[in-house]
């Protein structure tokens, strides 16, 4: 009986696990299926789960059963209590609580394999040359997803300042750290004789890989976070994979695996979005030569009030809003498809024009009016988008900055050259909704500001566009 | 016949092709989604961590593999609910339309 159970029905559950993976991701690619998807994925967990613990057969469950309820009660309060425009940042901290898992994974079977039984040899005799390698792979990326998923939740949280820290030779130190970390991991892998020198090339391995996290995501700024947090969600699959490999667990390589390669894609989708490389991305740290303090004087800029804004929008016929991270913060979603309701109801043709990096996270516009009700249709992508704002009679940005700004096409010399930007300076009239001058993420000045046909409109989204929207409402109830 | 390492490293190639295939076209809209719930998947390491905490000793070892329990749980629960929730923003907006 336990033959057929270890020998048949656990390595079928598997692969029914591995298939509904791989249709729950499927289904994640098509707003009509993703919602499914999104439950395959998590029954196909399930089934995973129920077959480990039938596979280990009768076991000590107490410390099983009290780690899967604290957690389920944790992950669970936390993902219900969540605000939809903190989903960034719990985004980023579940991310880094996976990788963390597969590093303690790693280091739990290197203390059951070695250092409890004492055993007098290295890492390579006891699990074999190749787990020994796999089980350090998942202590590195382990340790690195944890530490730099919490930077980055500190960041995007506002808890740190968005703006990159740059240390001193920082390639350097990052360099003797990782080499460090090699030779920690190549000594208990091969070289190491005893369990005490075990426990401590296992301590720097794991140290180093924590600290190494931290250094990876420190210096990049805000407007990268979009890449970071795909290319960290990459790494938490990767890690996975490597566990899959020291426990054999096929599982574990393909959803490893399958997470892996979908986080990979979306960092690439990110850095072309800003045209940038992810190496550019990970070791530039961006603005410094552009200077983020002085980012130049500026001429003449039109300030106009929110009343002159209403004016405006009364007479126009098409408007195309374009968000950015500002109007998150501001939390001004309701307020802008208010106005836009109130529009519409008069015939003007309003839609959204998405930059792909606008946010902090891949698609966090579209999650933010999605919380608002704006129909998903009128969220405009890129691409389609610029060709129209010639015929396009206002575009009202709200808390977006550089992926507007017209150096990106212009100025050759300008540190965002070549990254595609909405094109919104084509557009009849501009109203930029801002709350003071200051550069963006990038640190560097945005001329749009100063052109003709735009007018800055100085305040907090959501309160100048509450003031916009009874403006508009009095205008039409007069007119 | 192929070692286990082997088959493992085939497994994986083909699982990251596989990745490869049906993540290349993905409308913007589901970008967030579409990375919780494979940062929810990825949790899949709570597989390993249940593996490893079976004994009921008090030693390191147990003690690791619980934490890895505890982190890997608060991936899958909360990832999965996170991204359910997100996903439920747009298709009320779609019954309404």
């Amino acid at each position: 009986m336990n033959d057929v159970l270890n020998n048949i029905i656990v390595p079928v559950l598997y692969l029914l696990s591995a298939v509904l993976f791989i249709f729950g991701l499927k289904g994640l690619t098509r707003v009509r299926s993703a919602r499914r998807g999104n439950a395959l994925a998590a029954l196909a967990m399930l089934i995973a789960i129920v077959t480990t613990l039938l596979d280990l057969g009768v076991v000590d469950y107490q410390w099983i059963i009290a780690g899967l309820i604290i957690g389920g009660l944790i992950g669970g309060i936390a993902a219900i209590k969540v605000e939809m425009t903190s989903m960034p940042e719990m985004v980023a901290l579940f991310n880094g609580f996976g990788g963390g898992a597969s590093a303690l994974v790693a280091l739990s079977i290197v203390w059951k394999a070695l250092i409890e039984p004492a055993f007098a040899g290295s890492a390579a005799e006891a699990l074999g040359g190749a787990s020994a390698v796999t089980a350090f792979l998942s202590i590195l990326i382990g340790s690195i997803t944890l530490t730099g998923s919490f930077v980055a939740f500190l960041k995007l949280s506002g808890k740190i300042g968005g703006q990159p820290t740059l240390l001193p030779a920082r390639h350097v130190i990052n360099g003797l750290f990782f080499l460090g970390c090699l030779a920690a991991g190549i000594y208990i892998g091969f070289f190491s004789t005893e369990p005490s020198t075990m426990v401590m090339g296992a301590l720097v391995a794991t140290a180093i890989s924590l600290i190494l996290g931290v250094l990876l995501v420190i210096p990049i700024g805000g407007a990268d976070m979009p890449v970071i947090i795909s290319f960290l969600n990459s790494l938490s699959g990767l890690a996975a994979a490597m566990t899959g490999f020291v426990l054999s667990n096929n599982v574990l390589i393909i959803s490893g695996a399958l997470v892996g390669a979908s986080g990979l894609i979306l960092t690439q989708i990110m850095c072309v979005a800003m045209n940038r490389t992810l190496s550019n991305v990970l070791f530039s740290g961006f603005g410094q030569e552009g200077g983020s303090a002085d980012a130049g004087e500026y001429g003449t800029v039109r300030s106009y009030s929110p009343e002159e804004a209403a004016m405006v929008l009364e007479t126009v016929e098409s408007l195309v809003i374009v968000p950015g991270y500002g109007l998150a913060v501001a939390q001004a979603q309701h307020t802008v498809k208010e106005l836009a309701d109130l529009l519409q109801k008069r015939g003007v043709k309003v839609s959204y024009a998405i930059h792909p990096v606008a946010g902090r996270m891949p698609g966090h516009m579209n999650v933010l009016l999605a919380e608002a009700d704006v129909p998903y249709e009128q969220l405009i992508e890129m691409d389609t988008i610029n060709p129209e704002f010639k015929q396009t009679d206002a575009v009202l940005v709200v808390g977006a900055n550089d992926v507007v700004n017209p150096a990106a096409e212009k100025d050759p010399t300008s540190p965002i050259a070549g990254m595609p930007v909405l094109q919104v300076w084509e557009a009849q009239s501009v109203m930029m909704i801002k709350r003071s001058l200051s550069p963006g993420f990038a640190g560097i000045k945005n001329e749009l500001f100063e052109y003709d046909n735009n007018m800055m409109i100085f305040g907090d989204a959501k309160k100048v566009l509450q003031e916009i929207v009874s403006e508009v409402k009095s205008l039409i109830a007069a007119a | 016949m192929m070692g286990p390492l082997l088959v493992g490293i085939y497994v994986f190639v083909l699982a990251c092709f596989v990745g490869f295939e049906i993540i290349t076209k993905i409308p913007p809209t589901l970008h967030t989604p579409l990375m919780s719930g494979a940062n929810a998947i990825s949790g899949i390491t709570l597989v390993g961590s249940i593996a490893a905490a079976s004994s009921g000793e008090i030693i390191m070892s147990s003690i690791l593999a619980f934490v890895a329990i505890i982190f890997a749980t608060i991936n899958v629960v909360g990832g999965f609910l996170v991204t359910d929730r997100m996903l439920g923003m747009f298709s009320k907006k779609k019954a309404k339309s």
